[in-house]
């Protein structure tokens, strides 16, 4: 009886295939998306964790100095002789060609059980391999691929490692980055002997840092991993959209076969129990294809995704993506129940349904306006919860509450706005078809409502993020035009060198900037401090937000400081402020500058008076200022004086240029997201257009009876769509606005510290309008032409009904 | 004696390619000096090390007797393995070295290892004075003037629940192993270059578990370096250093193979003379076997020298003296009884290595 009964619950989609598909579609595309972000996030998180992991940061202590700079191998010898249980390990930058490595020298005998990710004595790698020169390095298979072809030590590939990141023989190590003798850090064992002497004494100018998971990566990248995550959310929304009218439809269609089934003693139960394992059937194909779908979506984006969190943060993450078991089952268990609560009200209808209800299919219930209204009410509510998160809100958490609640809001007033926009159609139509149309497209709008409003969510995704992007985009171009006014950007490799350069420079160029720097810990967070010279280069093109009258006057005489956005955001420092340098030098605060795509803080102040404060700091860099057309042949003159490699010149055309690259590739991530959610959109509208085209015949059959003709009936079923996308894209346009003022204005702030200009672009909205049209039209042809196919016997057969 | 020398070449040479003969030891020593007969030992220059050779060590083994009335053990050794016939200074050498010591009690064996890499100051020896170090661990000479560099030394190691703190002063010569320092290690001929010094009169204070205890008695130095010390079939080893009540010693290997194994042997008398045994002419056998870590290894041991009437058996203090370091092995004190009574210690390996 039960597999009878199953067996005909079934029958139906057999002979409604396209609604199968919808269903399934629409779930593997929720789940498809949704795991592409899980997935995309977690080999990120994976490779942050495996970063911070690579000498056991995260388990074991170390002693450093205060301000991270190296110091002499001896002291790890004192240690030892002292009885410490400890290991060196030296840490730094290797560039080959273009690729830069993060070098960790560790010594293989005395390193802490289990701190490295390889076995460096065992197996295919070998401790005499590992320590004598030429030495290993150790990396991760992306990264030997890219290191294929420059001069590097040999390699040796191993999965453990994070990307970007070789594992050496200290001694190799040290040789390779030119810092003989010096070390970083040493590592304490877990257990220690009880020794005669303390740490303080032995090592004096050390400190003891704890073990620390929370790297510094993974803080800097959370937001972005945010921003992806809120993507797969709204993309699972939309798709459920889509779900929620296949199973609505099924179960409308079917009401016939349920009562019949009661009717011939189906206990209620059963019925319930097949229709939930039905449905459970669907949700685990259909979630089964989206995680695979959601794979495909993540391999095609890591690469880019890898692009951004390099460019934006200096984080490696590989461009190749690991099967997670985490992301299957979650995909899985979010597919199983994103279809249990897009069913929950049909299935509650069925379990409340007296045996005898009317067999005929019910048409999509009407809305009442008071329903229409109290969603209206509760998304005013949504608008106000928002400002208030905006308003007094903290956090990117409360950025992104601001955001959902906004555009849930929006969403929520989408139907209460529509059927006043329809309302006043009808009013202004003259016509009897017109007026027909009106009132008909009034009547469908309860049916349409959650698909239009998955199409307002779609289109005020893109208007926002587009405006974002767009705003951001001027904006750094500006800022890079300003930042790097100089022609030609200098790196020496010596002291010595740097002195020689800079004399040679002085006599063939108008102007030689040193750009000093040097990095301390300052407000509990690494600041980066550069030195620069008084120049009219800074006085008219540093970009400065806000100063205090003769700013560079105050710099050139070493009398103050200017700090970046995002350090005078985060500490926070007004005008005025002091900080306090080396020797307890306290510095007013003179100007703020704008300073993109950096994470960390930074401070400017005069170049003598840095090198005075820290002697130890990097001077090598500068700055040259020469007419633009005389900068390429000095470029090639300097690189052959001093024989300088290509990458130690460089033109500011090329930094520019490079920095924009980043900058494109950064949102291509988001660009793909948003094309596929406002697919996924048009797919929802697809689904419901359908569900109510094949209940709408009682309604069309008067309709042609007076004279209509079907190709024209069809014609007007897609002009309907085309309006009410367009009337929806009327109202994604505030929503639109207002997102993106959200992502500049809190998100952009909490995540990276800066704060961007909005700029509108009314032409994209234009080309949105038209993607929006195109969407709903694609949507509605398949329903329409199903209509102009329709044989005039079925529309006879609503009167011969007599329905 | 050679199971030193496995300890070394696992440690260094931890590569597949080594599963010829006994991890290794047979193989080719190519670039690496070999022992040659008939050369003769120079001091104090063959006190220090040798880095010619890939493997040498320095190894001392005390029997104690504690003013609380119980007999205890101590070993401290200094391990030297090159992964070249060479020195270089810094991170640069091929030299890389590496500690254990011992303390053995009636209740527990305490084991302890440290290892460390030459030419940056962690790990050395080092002569005129001699100091042989790694870590805080230290072997260092306070001979007088003139005086042998080894007739008096200071002992010191730590490790988890022990330390020890021994003053050790000789009361014999340094006593030449094989034909005048040249012993031979196989039928084939493998030979590695062997000295002792087995007159040390010991005392000092362990640390148990935080307790102190005042403990005198004798010890045992070992000096050995080779490049190739091992035949391709030989399995692995039994060792035995004993001091008899008579104020004789006897030092005397088996090496395990195939057959019959390797028997060598140097019996010392009272004043020091040496006087080597053909191959062959100590018999050893096993007695009782105990589980020690998993494996079954002999605790008690016949040991027969018919030329010098000698017929003792080996009763260990604690039968589970397991070194539980990267390479492991049974080093323990023994009491001996039989026809010349005394005490000592004994080394075995190759005992069916747990995985």
């Amino acid at each position: 009886m039960l597999s009878q009964a199953f067996a005909t619950l079934l029958s139906h989609w057999r002979r409604h295939p396209l609604q199968l598909a919808m269903l399934l579609l629409g779930l593997a595309l929720a789940t498809g998306l949704w795991s592409a972000v899980q997935a995309i996030n977690g080999e990120a998180r994976a490779s942050y964790a495996r970063a911070a992991a690579v000498v056991g940061q995260d388990r074991l202590q170390a002693l450093a100095k205060p301000d991270g700079t190296r110091f002499d191998q001896q002291v790890y010898v004192d240690l030892r002789r002292a009885g410490w249980l400890v290991s060196p390990v030296i840490e730094g930058e290797l560039r080959f060609g273009t690729e830069r490595l993060r070098l960790i020298g560790i010594e293989p005998l005395t390193l802490p059980p289990d701190a490295a990710p390889v076995n460096v004595g065992g197996g295919e790698i070998g401790l005499q391999r590992f320590i004598t020169p030429p030495g290993l390095l150790i990396v991760s298979p992306d990264t030997a691929q890219r290191l294929e072809g420059e001069k590097t030590p040999p390699l040796a590939v191993s999965d453990a490692l994070p990307a970007g990141t070789a594992l050496a023989d200290i001694g190799i190590a040290q040789r390779l980055l030119g810092e003989e003798g010096q070390v970083s850090r040493i590592l304490l064992w877990p257990e220690q002997l009880p020794t005669a002497r303390p740490l303080t004494e032995i090592a004096p100018g050390l400190v003891l840092r704890a073990p620390t998971v929370d790297t510094d990566l993974s803080r800097l990248t959370d937001s972005f991993h945010l921003n992806l995550t809120a993507f797969g959310f709204l993309a699972f929304a939309v798709g459920l959209f889509i779900v929620h009218a296949a199973i609505g439809l099924a179960f409308e269609q079917r009401r016939p076969v349920f009562r019949t089934m009661r009717a011939l003693g189906l206990p209620l139960r059963h019925l319930v129990v097949l229709l939930v394992a039905e449905l459970l059937g669907f949700a685990v194909l259909a979630g089964l294809m989206g995680v695979v779908l959601g794979y495909g979506v993540a391999w095609a984006l890591l690469p880019d995704v890898a692009a951004t969190l390099k460019g934006l943060y200096g984080a490696e993450v590989p461009g190749s993506l690991t099967i997670r078991p985490s992301v299957w089952g979650l995909g899985l268990a979010i597919a199983v129940v994103g279809s249990l609560v897009s069913a929950s009200t049909r299935l509650w209808r069925i379990a409340t349904m007296p045996l005898l209800a009317p067999a005929r299919p019910r048409a999509w219930s009407l809305a009442s306006e008071r329903a229409v209204k109290a969603q209206a009410i509760g998304g005013l509510l949504l608008l106000a919860i928002a400002g208030g998160f905006t308003i007094w809100g903290h956090g990117l958490a409360a950025g992104f509450a601001a955001l959902g609640a906004m555009l849930l809001g929006s969403a929520l007033l989408l139907p209460f706005l529509l059927s006043h926009l329809l309302k006043a159609g009808s009013k202004a139509s003259r016509g009897v078809v017109a007026q027909w149309f009106w009132a008909d497209t009034r009547q469908q709008l309860p049916g349409l409502s959650l698909a239009l409003m998955a199409l307002l969510l779609a289109l005020a995704a893109n208007a926002g993020v587009g405006t974002m992007v767009q705003s951001f985009r001027l904006t750094f171009v500006g800022w890079l035009d300003q930042r790097l006014a100089s022609e030609l950007y200098v790196t020496t490799r010596t002291p010595e060198e740097s002195a020689r350069v800079r004399l040679w420079l002085q006599q063939r160029s108008d102007a030689v900037l040193p750009i000093w720097n040097t990095e301390i810990q300052l407000f509990g967070q690494p600041v980066q401090l550069y030195g620069v010279a008084d120049h009219a280069t800074y006085r008219d093109h540093w970009p400065l937000l806000e100063s205090l009258p003769g700013v560079w006057d105050s710099v050139a005489q070493a009398q103050g400081v200017l700090a970046n956005e995002q350090l005078a955001r985060r500490v926070p420092l007004a005008l005025g402020d002091t900080v306090t340098l080396e020797n307890g030098r306290q510095f007013p605060v003179v100007g703020v500058y704008s300073d993109y795509g950096n994470p960390k803080g930074q401070l400017m102040l005069q170049a003598d008076l840095l090198r005075e404060l820290y002697p130890d700091g990097n001077h090598l860099r500068y700055a040259v200022r020469i007419a633009p057309e005389k900068a390429g042949a000095l470029a090639q003159s300097l690189r052959s004086a001093f024989g300088l490699p290509l990458e130690n010149v460089i033109n500011q055309s090329a930094v520019k240029a490079f920095s924009l690259r980043i900058f494109d590739r950064t949102f291509t991530v988001t660009a793909a997201l948003n094309v596929l959610t406002l697919g996924v959109a048009a797919l929802a509208m697809l689904a419901s257009l359908l569900t109510i085209s094949s209940m709408r015949l009682p309604q069309l059959a008067p309709a042609w009876a007076m004279g209509l003709t079907l190709r024209k009936l069809a014609g007007l079923e897609i002009l309907r769509s085309l309006a009410l996308a367009a009337f929806t894209m009327l109202a994604a346009v505030p929503a639109g606005l207002a997102l993106a003022w959200l992502l500049l204005a809190v998100v952009n702030v909490e995540a990276f510290g800066w704060r961007l200009p909005m700029h509108v672009f009314p032409l994209d909205w234009l080309r949105l309008l038209l993607l929006a049209l195109v969407s709903a039209g694609v949507a509605a042809a398949l329903p329409a032409l199903r209509l102009m196919r329709l044989a005039p016997a079925e529309l006879l057969k609503v009167f011969a009904h007599e329905r | 004696m050679s199971a030193r020398l496995l300890l070394l070449l696992l440690l260094a040479l931890a590569s597949p390619a080594f599963a010829q003969g006994f991890a290794g030891l047979g193989s080719d020593a190519e670039g690496y000096a070999m022992p040659e007969r008939g050369v003769a030992l120079s001091f104090p220059r063959d006190h220090g090390a040798h880095p010619a050779y890939r493997i040498e060590w320095w190894y001392l083994t005390a029997n104690l007797q504690g003013d609380d009335g119980k007999s205890y053990g101590a070993q401290w050794t200094l391990f030297r393995s090159a992964l070249a016939p060479e020195e270089k200074p810094g991170w640069e050498s091929p030299q890389l070295w590496m500690g254990h010591a011992a303390l053995t009690t009636a209740e527990r064996h305490y084991a302890a290892e440290r290892l460390g890499r030459g030419g940056i100051g962690q790990a050395s020896v080092a002569l005129s004075p001699f100091a042989a170090r790694i870590d805080d661990w230290a072997m260092t000479s306070r001979a007088a003037e003139g005086a042998d560099e080894l007739s008096a030394l200071d002992v010191s190691a730590t490790g988890t629940g022990f330390s020890y703190r021994l003053a050790l002063d000789a009361e014999g010569p340094l006593v030449p192993q094989g034909e005048g320092g040249y012993s031979v290690k196989s039928a084939q001929g493998q030979a590695s270059y062997y000295y002792s010094q087995p007159f040390y009169r010991v005392s000092g204070t362990i640390t148990v578990e935080g307790r102190a205890v005042r403990v005198t008695g004798q010890a045992w130095f070992d000096h050995e370096w080779s490049s190739q010390p091992l035949g391709a079939d030989q399995t692995g080893w039994d060792w035995f250093s004993f001091h008899f009540a008579t104020g004789e010693k006897l030092m005397g290997f088996r090496l395990r193979d195939k057959g019959d194994g390797f028997t060598s042997a140097t019996w010392i008398t009272a004043d020091g003379k040496a006087e080597p045994q053909a191959p062959g002419a100590l018999r050893v056998e096993p007695i009782e076997w105990a589980e020690v870590a998993g494996r079954r290894v002999p605790v008690r041991w016949r040991v027969r020298l018919p030329d010098k009437g000698l017929d003792v058996t080996t009763r260990a203090l604690n039968d589970q003296s397991w070194m539980t370091t990267q390479v492991s092995y049974w080093e323990g004190p023994v009491v001996i009884d039989g026809s010349h009574p005394g005490r000592g210690y004994v080394e075995m390996t190759g005992y069916g290595d747990a995985p």
